[in-house]
């Protein structure tokens, strides 16, 4: 099994630049933990002659950065290579940010980044130190009045399992920053890189068109 | 299918005034307070704002993290594993192999007929991998990294056994077997049938089964071949409805593998404490998986502490939850520590079960009407390598249901495969059987020079409609059927006779094309329990032991408790999500029975309880128990007078004891029943009943869809412009909530038409649809932007709320609708398989006939 797969797979990788900047280990090291596919990464491991008699323990290659989540600035171990959703759902404990698939194809780990949607588990942390990351436990105000997008799914039931509705309600709320007033059709494309498996998109078109509608009235009052 | 050529001209979508004929706009539950009414449900708070907690969202001290080796061979051996270097790591705590898996444990049923563990049965780890992905071992690890690293470091040797991808390789003279000893699950009957009880399915088994070279002879012409199939039925007289018949089709049709995708993946986490296993993962049926996880671990329910408050998807795949849960059970028993499963996506590809393909043929006569004289249907079902699913017959007994041919026979093959594991997906064989004839009546019906909605309204059934074969020398059939309503509501509301008259169909590249398509699926179970307390503080809690994926039919059916008692919603709350909280006996949410069964059961306790009311009044204020009513949150004398509060009734169910406050249940309730009315004895005044209402038929639903696509015939792309599905499901019981399932299953199925399938490297058995983007589910951009849906709202006659349940209904219709809009723009010669994607369209037209293999399967 170990040697199913050359270690070709891994000259690949580097031929295509990929590990410029780290070592092969932190490479692998870093998209084991960072949850990026582990088991897509699977033929990497496969691969991996290059890791026997080299010991990796928990906490090696992590170093202490300063985040701002959520308005406070937190703290925190992070490797290299780890996500930004590996690192709010298993160092922060901010779950409420989903693993749909590990790979930017689903949406459902959408946090907002200095107010723009982003793919959390394609967001290298480090890369986010002195920018404001809001998730889908910052969004209500701190007396726990929802907000205006939140309200709208309440008030239409939008949803089916829920599993996706964190990412596509960041994303709806980044989206209706600069577009406060779209139509269905726009709005659909606003969260189209947001995949609902309960296909539940008509309901969730109306929730949102009901955020934005509460969006507005609130900025209004 | 983008729709951007649309954004333009849709600016003034959001001006639009409110639309009447708009489901969301109808008024439901007349006469009722809470029934047909919308409201919030008490799951959604915790949803919006990211505290709901599905599985992978637990964390518990101390927590290991366990991965799994899977097997990169879709049939093989293992010949030797060596785990030294990997057990000697820091941090690797434990290995799981087979060898560690409890012994299957045989069902006992509550009749208590005992069945046999299958030795054909998926168990979660496997020392002969029979599928490319499944799971070999598993490690467990400090974190997830250390788990990777050790799986890598594991030595392992697979002995390469033949293998089949494709069901009819299998069946060719000398074809490989799936599994060693066979390729072909058959249900042999159980001796002695032809006494008077009906004829009991046989235990399933594995078997060979090989057609001739003779048999084979048809491929040549592009047909599915039909050799000796192990399941037959027939009715009526097929030879002479096809004499008699205006116009006979013989089409061959092959529909698409779909993974079920839930956006969570099975993901779990275990841990032990004195003696009981607490397991928290995903599942359809909080209820019903206790059991199946003391089956798979072979050991007590009284053992066992599941929670699953949120689940992130089912659609048929988590039925009972998946039985690599007990994975990190085990681990954390051996490890003595807690166990977190993560399961990445594509893992959950191999695992995460799917719904399986049919290659099908279908010889239908018509009448010159278009009324359906004769059918004669054939399918073989690509089970996968374990347990067989029911497809194949599903997909017989809905054919005959929903176009009630005059004669049928239906023939199927469920045939096993080395590709991943099925099991039932929204609609099981419904999709794949309606897929496979609503073409033929749309070719039927432009050869015939009869409309599309009046083709199927003359086959479509109603009332008490008979369905499947001739049993005991009579035919099964529907409780009620009101489909030719929602046809007719469905064709007016979609404008269907303009949209058939406008002209011109085609402007520069671009064809537009309408579809309409039946579609149907059972719709409900009977006989479960439901439970309830009356508090001492006048509030009511409804314990609910259904699975929450966001249906809300777990807290939905309680409405119907709370209506005929008569309390406000805000007096009651809804426990849900855990078994250690008292949970009573409940269907499975599978095959569309929860809405249905639970409704009934609701219905059952809240009529109970009406009655121990009473009963506590007439002990303490003295008179009979029909003396009082109970309304206002109080029972009462009628005309007034002397009562009490349920408050009151509360604390007096206490003192009473008994049957009243829990210590004593219902001696017809379920045992599982029985332990949580026993666990929650004290609290008030509990009450447990079981559905024992009659029914005459089987519950079915229904629904009528409408599509109208524009493909562009220079790109072989094509976008859906508007769909509606109209449904005939019984009671309306949570508009919202219905309408999110009619056109959430309607799109699920909509998948089916447009673009999901599997494909396989026939070479080596790899698949290489592993990812969402390779086997896409539509998008918010694949959908119209504003979707139809609108429900009859007539009541079932046999169940006391009259709902049904809908979840599978939709889903065939949804796929269909496409695919009859797709032939009417561009012919009957394009596609005969599904998904129909631009490549297929752009060679076919071509060509002018279908330029796709006809029969090769996941290509």
């Amino acid at each position: 099994m170990a040697e199913r797969v050359s270690s070709k797979a891994m000259q690949d990788v580097q031929e295509e630049g990929v590990l410029k900047a780290v070592s092969r280990r932190d490479f692998i090291k870093g998209v084991i933990s960072s949850g990026v596919a582990v088991s897509s990464a699977g033929y990497l491991f496969r691969a991996s002659s290059i890791l026997h008699g080299q010991q990796l323990a928990a906490g090696v290659g992590e170093r202490l950065i300063t985040l701002n989540v959520n308005g406070q600035q937190r703290r925190v171990d992070v490797m290299k290579q780890e996500t930004l959703a590996w690192t709010l759902r298993y160092k922060l404990g901010l779950t409420g940010t989903k693993l749909g698939c590990d790979r930017a194809e689903c949406g459902s780990c959408s946090v907002l980044i200095d107010d723009i949607p982003h793919y959390s588990c394609s967001v290298l942390t480090h890369t986010v130190r002195g920018r404001k990351v809001l998730t889908i436990e910052g969004l209500a105000a701190e007396d726990g009045t929802l907000h205006p997008v939140q309200q709208g799914v309440i008030d239409e039931q939008g949803f089916q399992c829920a599993f996706c509705m964190p990412g596509f309600i960041m994303t709806a709320v980044g989206f209706l920053k600069t577009n406060p007033n779209p139509t269905r059709r726009e709005l659909a494309h606003g969260v189209s890189g947001n995949l609902c498996r309960c296909q539940d998109y008509d309901k969730i078109l109306t929730a949102l068109m009901r955020g934005a509608e509460n969006m507005r009235r609130s900025s209004l009052g | 299918m983008d729709n951007d050529n649309q954004l333009a001209d849709n600016k003034k979508d959001n001006k639009k005034p409110a639309d009447p004929t708009k489901a969301a706009e109808r008024t439901y539950g007349a006469g009722y307070k809470l029934i047909g009414k919308n409201y919030e449900t008490p799951d959604l708070y915790a949803k919006v704002t990211g505290n709901a907690k599905y599985a992978e969202d637990f964390r518990a001290e101390g927590m290991l993290f366990c991965k799994l080796l899977l097997s990169p061979m879709p049939h093989a051996r293992v010949k030797r594993i060596d785990a030294k270097a990997a057990l000697a790591m820091p941090g690797v705590k434990a290995i799981l192999t087979a060898d560690d898996l409890p012994a299957p444990a045989d069902t006992l049923t509550d009749n208590g007929t005992v069945i046999k563990a299958s030795k054909w049965g998926e168990r979660g780890l496997t020392m002969e991998p029979v599928y490319q992905g499944e799971p070999v071992l598993a490690v467990a690890a400090v974190d997830e990294l250390t788990a990777a690293e050790a799986i890598e470091k594991i030595e392992i040797d697979f002995e390469p056994l033949p293998f089949v991808i494709d069901p009819l390789e299998t069946l060719r003279p000398g074809g490989p077997n799936p599994r060693t000893d066979g390729n072909v699950w058959t249900r042999p009957a159980a001796a002695g049938s032809s006494s008077g009880s009906p004829p009991s399915p046989g235990t399933p088994a594995v078997t060979e089964l090989k057609w001739t070279k003779a048999d084979f002879e048809e491929e040549k012409h592009g047909r599915l071949p039909m050799g000796k199939s192990p399941d037959e039925w027939t009715y009526g007289d097929l030879d002479s409805g096809f004499k008699n018949a205006a116009l006979v089709l013989d089409e061959t049709f092959v529909t698409p593998d779909t993974s079920h995708q839930t956006l969570e993946t099975r993901s779990a986490l275990a841990y032990w404490q004195n003696g009981k296993v607490y397991i928290y993962t995903g599942t359809q049926s909080t209820a019903q998986t206790l059991p199946a996880i003391a089956r798979w671990l072979n050991i007590s329910p009284d053992n066992i502490v599941f929670i699953s408050e949120y689940t992130g998807g089912g659609f048929g795949s988590k039925i009972t939850g998946g039985v690599t849960m007990i994975i990190p059970a085990l681990l954390a028993k051996k490890t003595n520590a807690p166990v977190m499963m993560r399961i990445s996506r594509e893992e959950e590809t191999f695992i995460g079960r799917a719904r399986p393909s049919f290659q099908g043929r279908m010889k239908v006569g018509f009448s010159k009407e278009g009324r359906i004289t004769a059918l004669d249907m054939f399918v073989i079902c690509d089970n996968g390598p374990y347990d067989a699913v029911g497809d194949a017959p599903s997909s017989g007994r809905i054919v005959s249901l929903l176009y009630q041919p005059q004669a049928m026979r239906w023939r199927g093959l469920t045939v096993l495969t080395n590709t991943p594991p099925r099991s039932a997906q929204s609609s099981p064989g419904g999709l794949q059987g309606i897929v496979i004839i609503e073409p033929i009546i749309a070719k039927a019906a432009r050869k015939l020079g009869v409309d599309q909605v009046a083709i199927r309204r003359i086959n479509c059934p109603e009332g008490k409609a008979p369905l499947g074969p001739v049993l005991q020398g009579k035919r099964q059939y529907a409780t009620s059927a009101f489909l030719k309503e929602a046809l007719d509501r469905g064709a007016e509301q979609f404008k269907w006779n303009e949209r058939v008259a406008r002209t011109p169909k085609r402007i520069g590249t671009k064809v537009r094309g309408v579809g309409v398509s039946l579609s149907c699926y059972a719709g409900g179970t009977i006989g479960f329990d439901g439970l309830l307390v009356i508090k001492p503080d006048g509030r009511i809690t409804f314990q609910s032991g259904i699975g929450n994926l966001g249906t809300e039919s777990v807290i939905d059916v309680h409405r119907a408790g709370a209506e005929v008692l008569g309390v406000p919603w805000e007096k009651c709350n809804v426990v849900w999500g855990n078994t250690s909280r008292g949970l009573p006996f409940t269907c499975v949410s599978g095959g569309s029975q929860t809405t249905h069964a639970m409704t009934r059961a609701a219905y059952a306790t809240a009529m109970a309880a009406k009655q121990k009311l009473q009963e506590i009044a007439a002990k303490k204020l003295g008179g009979k128990p029909e003396q009082y009513v109970v309304a206002n949150e109080r029972v009462f004398r009628k005309g007034g007078g002397t009562g009490m509060t349920l408050a009151q009734a509360a604390k007096h169910a206490i003192e009473l004891g008994g049957i009243y406050d829990g210590h004593e249940a219902p001696a017809d309730v379920h045992k599982l029943t029985k332990a949580s009315v026993a666990a929650l004895a004290g609290q008030g005044l509990v009450v447990a009943a079981k559905d024992n209402y009659p029914r005459d038929g089987s519950t079915y639903s229904y629904v009528a869809s409408f599509a109208e696509i524009e493909v562009d015939v220079e790109t072989g792309m094509y976008h859906v412009v508007d769909f509606l599905a109209s449904a005939d499901v019984g009671t309306v019981i949570h508009p919202r909530a219905l309408g999110g399932q009619v056109l959430g299953r309607s799109t699920l199925g909509i998948g089916h038409a447009i673009g999901q399938k599997w494909v396989f490297d026939p070479r080596y058995g790899e698949m290489l649809s592993k990812r969402f983007y390779q086997s896409k589910p539509p998008t918010i951009l694949d959908v119209p932007v504003d979707m139809q849906w609108t429900a009859l709202d007539i009541p079932d006659p046999e169940t006391p709320v009259g709902a049904r349940g809908v979840g599978e209904p939709p889903v065939g219709g949804g796929c269909a609708s496409i695919l009859n809009a797709l032939s009417d723009a561009l012919g009957d010669e394009i596609f005969q398989r599904a998904p129909v994607n631009a490549d297929t369209i752009l060679t076919s037209l071509e060509a002018g006939r279908p330029m796709q293999h006809p029969l090769m399967a996941h290509i």
